[in-house]
């Protein structure tokens, strides 16, 4: 066999490799999908959604979990999204070459790979204790947002990089000021990414389960939330507290939260394409 | 008027980023003082050495090795997943797949990196662990083993994804030469793609590296609490993160000895994951350039 024949053959080789590898990640989670909807589907019932947890695996509910994660999903997006826009504004638009900016765009990517559990220890010291907020929603909620921060920040740049200087030059060109320039032309074009980016940051945020651990997040709640300093729980925590249980029926509960869970997960990431593509069709430059 | 408006907004925007900077000054700021506290109690050289951890127990001991050498081993055995599945991966999304069919996978792969990790502790202990036990019978209920392969395939989009857009970022030019000298698609792959790719390649694992460290969920489900000396990945073992949600589940009282190894234990994973995390901006800085 000549040398370019092998090299052919190696190269089919590695081809049907790769395409193996490719079907790895998808075919485990094809079956990750199949083994929580065949133990936990059955489940799911009214009942389920609306009862309180109970020690009775049968009787157990997520309504207060699901409460929780309102509460959760709601403030986190309220805190973050404004602080996450406006340094993501300053960084692109105000201070772009000085040395401020740049020590804070180092700063950002590092506290993007700072383990999610270190912010738990963050929020239990700075908001539980020291600001007395305990182990309410508002901290959590503060807690998550700093978490996601660094995500929204880091979208909102890239959505007004995209923003044509020629835009900005006709505004500043009608007499704007920056302000103005930034409030009425910038951001409306950049409304899709961020939006996009919000939304993918918060789906992060509800299936984030250690931090609010470490937090003290009860995991058992018997009473639905009503104000931001109440004590709370989320799906996350209700699903790593059945599964850590040695009776049977609870799994079946944590697999049938596991469904609930995924489905929102899976509609935000959902959403944040169907707004992705809808705004790059409509916006082109 | 209007020029106090904007320097008020002004001012405010630079307040927002002022946040990330007093998070990353919080978090050291906390670690820091209740780390130093610890320190007071325990010797340094006995946290650094010592290779029993049992601050829950009588017998206190306070070697941090245990835990280290837990997280040190399932995260290799998710590098050793991910790294070559998903360089594989990325390679033939490149060079050889159709751009539709590229188009297609790589959100569907990216889904993995979406999943919830509490998810992936599920499926490690309930399926991944029984299944391997049918082959491994040794294996025990707890295990590193399978918490690290669930982890390896978590990470899978954070190597072929951050890969691929590195081997996209190579000139074109230099395949087209490849191909001219005669070389099939593998050769040029691995002999001009991947070495000028391989800062960007680089980054991704490491990032993935950091990422694998401070897992928390998976581990904490599948991988169990027995914090252990060892590098069998058949039993059960502890990571630091595992040790920290263990702690914070109990009804350890605040300010006490115990309270605070969660802090010294925090202090650790924070060193490592922050030291990786500059490795890769640095090498990032400093050979992504070239081509540009």
């Amino acid at each position: 066999m000549s040398r370019s024949q092998i090299n052919k053959i190696k190269n089919l080789a590695f081809k049907f490799f790769a395409i193996g590898c490719t079907s790895v990640g998808l075919i485990v989670l094809l079956v990750l999908l199949y083994v929580v909807i065949s133990q936990g589907f059955s489940r799911i019932d009214s009942d389920f959604i609306t009862n309180l947890p109970s020690r009775m695996a049968s009787k157990s509910g997520i309504y207060t979990a699901l409460l929780g994660m309102v509460w959760i999903l709601i403030l986190t997006v309220c805190i973050s999204f404004p602080v996450g826009v406006g340094a993501g504004i300053y960084l692109e638009e105000y201070g772009k070459k000085n040395r401020f900016a740049n020590f804070i765009e180092v700063n950002i990517s590092n506290l993007a790979g700072v383990p999610s559990i270190i912010y738990g220890i963050l929020g239990l010291e700075l908001f539980g204790r020291f600001l007395g907020f305990g182990n309410s929603i508002l901290t959590g909620s503060l807690t998550l947002s700093l978490l996601i921060l660094p995500l929204i920040i880091v979208s909102t740049r890239e959505a007004i990089k995209a923003v044509p200087k020629s835009l900005r030059e006709a505004s500043y060109g009608l007499g704007a000021t920056k302000w103005q320039t930034v409030w009425n032309v910038v951001l409306p074009s950049a409304f899709g990414g961020i939006m996009t980016g919000l939304i993918l940051a918060v789906s992060r945020a509800i299936g984030e389960t250690a931090p609010l651990i470490v937090i003290g997040a009860l995991v058992y709640v018997p009473f639905a939330p009503t104000s931001p300093l109440d004590e709370f729980t989320v799906l996350p925590i209700q699903i790593f507290n059945w599964v850590t249980r040695p009776q049977a029926g609870f799994v079946t509960n944590a697999a049938a939260a596991i469904i609930i869970l995924l489905t929102f997960t899976f509609m935000m990431n959902g959403i944040a394409v169907i707004i992705r593509n809808r705004f790059n069709k409509k916006t082109k430059f | 008027m209007a020029k106090v408006k904007e320097k008020a907004i002004e001012g405010f925007l630079i307040c927002c980023s002022l946040i990330t900077v007093l998070t990353t000054l919080g978090i050291i700021l906390v670690l820091a003082t209740e780390t130093i506290a610890f320190f007071r109690e325990v010797s340094v050289i006995e946290f650094f050495t010592g290779t029993e951890w049992t601050p829950l127990f009588a017998n206190k001991k306070f070697g941090i090795l245990p835990l280290v050498c837990g997280t040190l081993l399932t995260t290799s055995i998710a590098i050793a997943v991910a790294l070559p599945l998903g360089l594989t991966i990325a390679i033939y999304l490149n060079e050889y797949a159709h751009q539709k069919f590229t188009a297609i996978v790589k959100p569907l792969l990216e889904i993995l990196a979406a999943v919830p990790t509490v998810v992936y502790g599920f499926f490690a202990l309930t399926f991944v662990t029984p299944f391997l036990q049918s082959f491994i019978p040794d294996l025990s209920g707890f295990n590193a083993l399978s918490a690290g392969l669930v982890m390896g395939v978590m990470i899978i989009p954070y190597i072929s994804s951050l890969s691929e857009d590195a081997l996209r970022a190579v000139p074109k030019s230099l395949r087209e030469a490849a191909y001219g000298m005669g070389s099939t698609k593998l050769q040029t792959a691995f002999r001009v793609m991947v070495p000028a790719a391989s800062s960007g390649i680089v980054v991704s694992v490491i990032l993935a590296i950091s990422r694998a460290i401070g897992e928390t969920m998976i581990v904490a489900v599948a991988a169990g609490q027995e914090p252990k000396f060892t590098f069998n990945p058949l039993t059960s073992i502890e990571t630091i993160t595992t040790y920290i949600v263990q702690v914070s589940m109990g009804d350890v009282p605040q300010n006490s000895l115990e309270y605070r190894t969660i802090f010294s234990a925090g202090m650790a994973l924070f060193i490592f994951t922050f030291l990786l995390n500059n490795i890769s901006f640095f090498i990032k800085k400093k050979f992504q350039q070239r081509y540009e």
